[in-house]
């Protein structure tokens, strides 16, 4: 089939019908400006600075309160404690470790004061005797092991090691 | 209210000056720390676990996570020797309150504690559609709570499982590493309360640090290293049979 032959001064014709097409490019290049002004709005200004994320995010996570002080902050003061339990078994143990979270008696030592700790709860988290324990570890039964005394009967906790011999019957 | 040209012409900029302000943000939390110094890992040496859980205690103590959920946990695990590749683990309550006696004796017994590995490769990272979780120019995987869908690509990319949707909040929650903490000088709620420095921060950037320098002297090991993902927690004494 033969191919119909080309009309006359089509090319002229669709140029100037072509006002349709520059409205067409002239509204997406609207839209495209108002999506990078709105863009520039919405997008955090920290965002990208590290990398895809909003990297003031860091200071705000880094910006939480503390609730454990740190074993540094109690020794400031309880320093003839440190110095009990520096010479004992217990020095890798922290003060936090079994008195708690003590930030708030930091910022106020006069009223918020740590509560009083009951031995017969506190050293059987550690002390009660379990296979997975390493072996070098001191283990006992504690419902065994005292008799139902408390533990501070014999052990002072800071340095548990028994000096005296009236501490033990 | 009437405005006249003049009064929009200045208060434009006025507004554009506000805008600014919301936009910048809070500033830097921590003016002291510079964090192109740090770059942060952990050591975890196993000879030294009692399994006692002061550090999940300590960490939701710390970091408010609501119960049943864990940012740290300690599993117990149980190895007889013919069955190495099927060791029996249990974590009651993630070892928040200590473990009761073992069912069976013999064979290998021991505590691995487990959180975020902060991998420098983290998967986590690399699924977040929107940009909320990162890993911070000194190695810590965080996430933003403002900018996290909730979608759980996340916690289903982690192949350690460390971590969770927040049920108050339904966002992703995890390991900080406790960056308000060591931001400020101190060491995380873990390792301040293990009682028998089994868990202790390391800044891998630092020559001078003792626990760096016990990782490069010392045979330690990453869970799934097959992972390839860079694992920053450094486990000393760990078993074949732990996954």
């Amino acid at each position: 089939m033969p191919a119909p032959p080309a009309p006359v001064g089509t090319t002229m014709k669709s140029f100037k019908d072509a006002e349709h097409l520059f409205r067409l490019a002239a509204v997406f290049l609207a839209g495209f400006i108002l999506f990078l002004v709105v863009r520039s709005l919405l997008v955090p200004r920290s965002f990208g600075r590290y990398g895809h994320y909003r990297a003031n995010a860091i200071g705000e996570i880094a910006a939480r309160p503390i609730s454990y002080a740190g074993h540094q902050a109690c020794e400031n003061c309880h320093s003839d404690i440190v110095d009990v339990k520096s010479k004992g078994v217990h020095k890798t143990v922290n003060c936090e470790s079994c008195h708690g979270p003590q930030a708030k008696h930091v910022d106020d030592p006069g009223s918020v004061t740590p509560a009083k700790l009951d031995t017969m709860a506190l050293c059987p988290r550690c002390h009660q005797a379990n296979i997975a324990k390493p072996k070098a570890f001191p283990q006992v039964d504690a419902a065994d092991h005292s008799g139902g005394a408390a533990c501070n009967t014999c052990h002072q906790p800071h340095s548990p090691v028994i000096t005296s011999a009236g501490g033990v019957q | 209210m009437n405005i006249t040209r003049r009064q929009l012409l200045i208060l434009l900029p006025a507004a554009v000056v506000a805008w600014d302000y919301i936009l910048a943000g809070t500033p830097e939390a921590s003016p002291n720390y510079n964090m192109d110094e740090h770059w942060w890992g952990m050591l975890i040496d196993l000879t030294k676990c009692i399994g006692c859980g002061s550090c999940v205690r300590a960490c939701q103590l710390e970091n408010q996570v609501p119960d049943g959920y864990f940012r740290t946990w300690v599993e117990r695990y149980h190895a007889a020797d013919w069955q190495e590749e099927y060791p029996q683990v249990d974590s009651p309550d993630g070892g928040k309150n200590g473990f009761p006696p073992a069912k069976e004796s013999g064979g290998k017994n021991f505590f691995v504690p487990k959180l975020c590995n902060h991998c420098a490769e983290s998967p986590c990272t690399q699924v977040c559609p929107v940009g909320a979780t990162f890993v911070t120019p000194d190695g810590v995987v965080l996430v933003d709570q403002t900018y996290c869908l909730g979608c759980r690509y996340c916690v289903q990319a982690c192949p350690y499982g460390c971590r969770f949707i927040n049920p108050a909040t339904l966002t992703a929650n995890k390991c900080t590493l406790c960056y308000h903490r060591i931001t400020k000088g101190l060491t995380t709620a873990c390792c301040e309360n293990c009682p028998t420095g089994t868990r202790q921060l390391a800044n891998l950037k630092d020559p001078n640090d003792p626990v760096y320098e016990f990782i490069r002297t010392h045979s330690v090991q990453v869970l799934k290293p097959q992972m390839a993902t860079r694992s920053k927690c450094f486990y000393y004494g760990l078993d074949g049979s732990v996954r």
